[in-house]
């Protein structure tokens, strides 16, 4: 009965310790609203909402979900030229931000897990690696 | 019938005095304008700052860090320019002709610069001579402390008054609850110094103990807009506002200019900064901007190329992707007008020595203004 007891309450600790701990993408995320509200909320705005036909918005926004590797691209060499987010033309010019691969992959798992955005699979530092410019 | 037409008078006119005014009036489109625009250099990345020398060729500052110039339309690098630290809104940014360039050939440069030591970057002021296309006799005239990787807020224009003396602005650097306020750090200041750095002996705070000598006023955001008014000689500032609250400031010497214990704005996320818009102690501004318009770069029109723009402010706006044309009167901004609608954020804007307006866009390169008399 004690062994039992001593198990049992070994394992509730273990996996109340689980819970509590954030998960590796939860941890990036919260690194990556830092990056966020250095750099990019000025232009796209605290719940991503962006300014129309100037600065496209981030939430729920289709570019982002089916452009993975090209937001990525965006974000660690800046941006130019015509996209279309959610049916509006974007025509504008985003510089490199000078961010490291580590903090584009924060603020990469901020945005696509922010404002009615969902990936289920995160960005890591070595992804932002291999996405070279075109 | 006759009754009625002056009771209609008398309302057009309370409607014009009611909206007419203040710092929330209305930005204006012209029925027709006066000008062509035409993209004088092309192919920019990010045109930052402009100059021109005396042979009426141009010096431009691209953010990245390349100085071009452009004679004829040839485009040359400048070699030599020391390396800037790119980072969120810092790379290489303004530049300024010494007011007798013309004889000694000094030039002045900011840049964000990780010089110094410690992760990060501040902004630093360079003065330096460019020799058979190269940046040559380079001299850090300022740097400003300490490092820090925040991506925003360099400021970084330049202005020289009537009597010589260089002044330049720091942005607070993202750091606002530090830096603004207090005299003893770097950021959110104006600056003032003689053509070779050194510290005036005049300066407003030489003689407190700990501060940073080279301040002329303090309180401020982010300027990014300077000059020197070309009848009164005061120096003029543009600073971005959080968000709503961009500012024109007169700049006087040791004045508290409020950020951010007073301020027309918002935080972005809607919720307030301060309840304040005015402190004893603390100047205002003499125009601010609800919405932002995110200004940048700055220029009076002292030229008569343009019908009834003379005596007009030019400013760029980021967000709105325009320039905008303040009239002024009594120090008051009493009418604002939307030029260039949705060229592109715009960084910079100048009167060119030859009376032309030019204008630097974000991703295009910079356009000259041709007044529609000349076509």
């Amino acid at each position: 009965m004690r062994a039992f007891l001593f198990t049992y309450l070994a394992l509730a600790g273990l996996l109340s310790l689980y819970l509590i701990q954030d998960t590796p993408l939860k941890q990036s995320m919260k690194r990556g609203s830092g990056i966020y509200l250095d750099f990019c909320v000025s232009c796209h705005l605290e719940k991503g909402e962006g300014v129309e036909n100037t600065y496209p918005p981030l939430a729920n926004s289709d570019y982002l979900i089916n452009n993975r590797k090209k937001s990525i691209i965006g974000v660690k060499y800046g941006q130019q030229g015509e996209i279309v987010v959610n049916g509006t033309r974007y025509d504008n010019t985003m510089l490199p931000m000078g961010l490291s691969d580590e903090e584009v992959a924060d603020v990469m798992n901020y945005i696509m897990n922010s404002w009615g955005n969902k990936s289920n699979q995160m960005v890591t530092p070595e992804e932002v690696s291999n996405c070279l410019k075109r | 019938m006759e009754k009625s037409i002056a009771h209609l008078f008398f309302f057009v006119v309370l409607l014009n005095s009611a909206c007419g005014q203040g710092p929330d009036n209305e930005v204006h489109t012209p029925k027709s304008t006066v000008f062509s625009a035409e993209l004088f250099v092309d192919q920019l990345q990010l045109p930052w700052g402009m100059a021109f020398l005396p042979d009426n060729s141009m010096l431009i500052t691209e953010k990245a860090g390349r100085i071009i110039h452009v004679k004829d339309g040839k485009k040359t690098a400048i070699k030599g320019v020391p390396k800037v630290y790119l980072r969120g809104q810092g790379g290489l940014m303004d530049i300024a002709l010494h007011p007798d360039y013309a004889t000694n050939g000094w030039l002045y440069i900011s840049y964000a610069s990780s010089e110094g030591g410690g992760k990060g970057g501040n902004t630093a002021i360079m003065r330096a001579r460019i020799v058979n296309n190269s940046l040559v006799d380079q001299k850090v005239l300022y740097k400003a402390v300490p490092n820090t990787t925040r991506g925003q807020h360099f400021g970084s224009r330049f202005a020289f008054d009537r009597e010589g003396y260089l002044y330049f602005s720091i942005g607070e650097r993202g750091d606002r609850e530090v830096n603004p306020q207090d005299i003893t750090r770097d950021g959110g200041k104006i600056y003032r110094l003689h053509d070779d750095g050194r510290i005036p002996a005049d300066n407003p705070f030489v003689n407190k103990a700990g501060a940073k000598t080279a301040i002329f006023s303090y309180g401020h955001r982010n300027p990014q807009g300077l000059l020197t008014h070309p009848e009164t000689g005061q120096i003029w500032d543009h600073e971005h506002g959080p968000r709503g609250g961009d500012e024109i400031n007169i700049v006087k010497k040791g004045k508290n200019y409020g950020w951010p214990k007073i301020t027309y704005g918002i935080n972005y996320s809607g919720s307030a900064i301060t309840d304040k818009t005015h402190m004893p102690g603390m100047e205002q501004p003499i125009h601010y901007w609800i919405p932002s318009i995110a200004p940048s770069g700055m220029a009076f029109v002292t030229t008569e190329k343009y019908p009834g723009w003379k005596g007009s402010l030019l400013v760029g706006s980021l967000v709105f992707q325009y320039l905008e044309r303040l009239e002024l009167k009594d120090g008051k901004v009493v009418y604002r007008e939307k030029l260039m609608d949705g060229i592109g954020r715009v960084r910079d804007v100048r009167q060119g020595p030859d009376g032309l307006i030019y204008v630097a866009v974000e991703g295009k390169g910079i356009y000259r203004l041709n007044p529609d008399s000349q076509k």
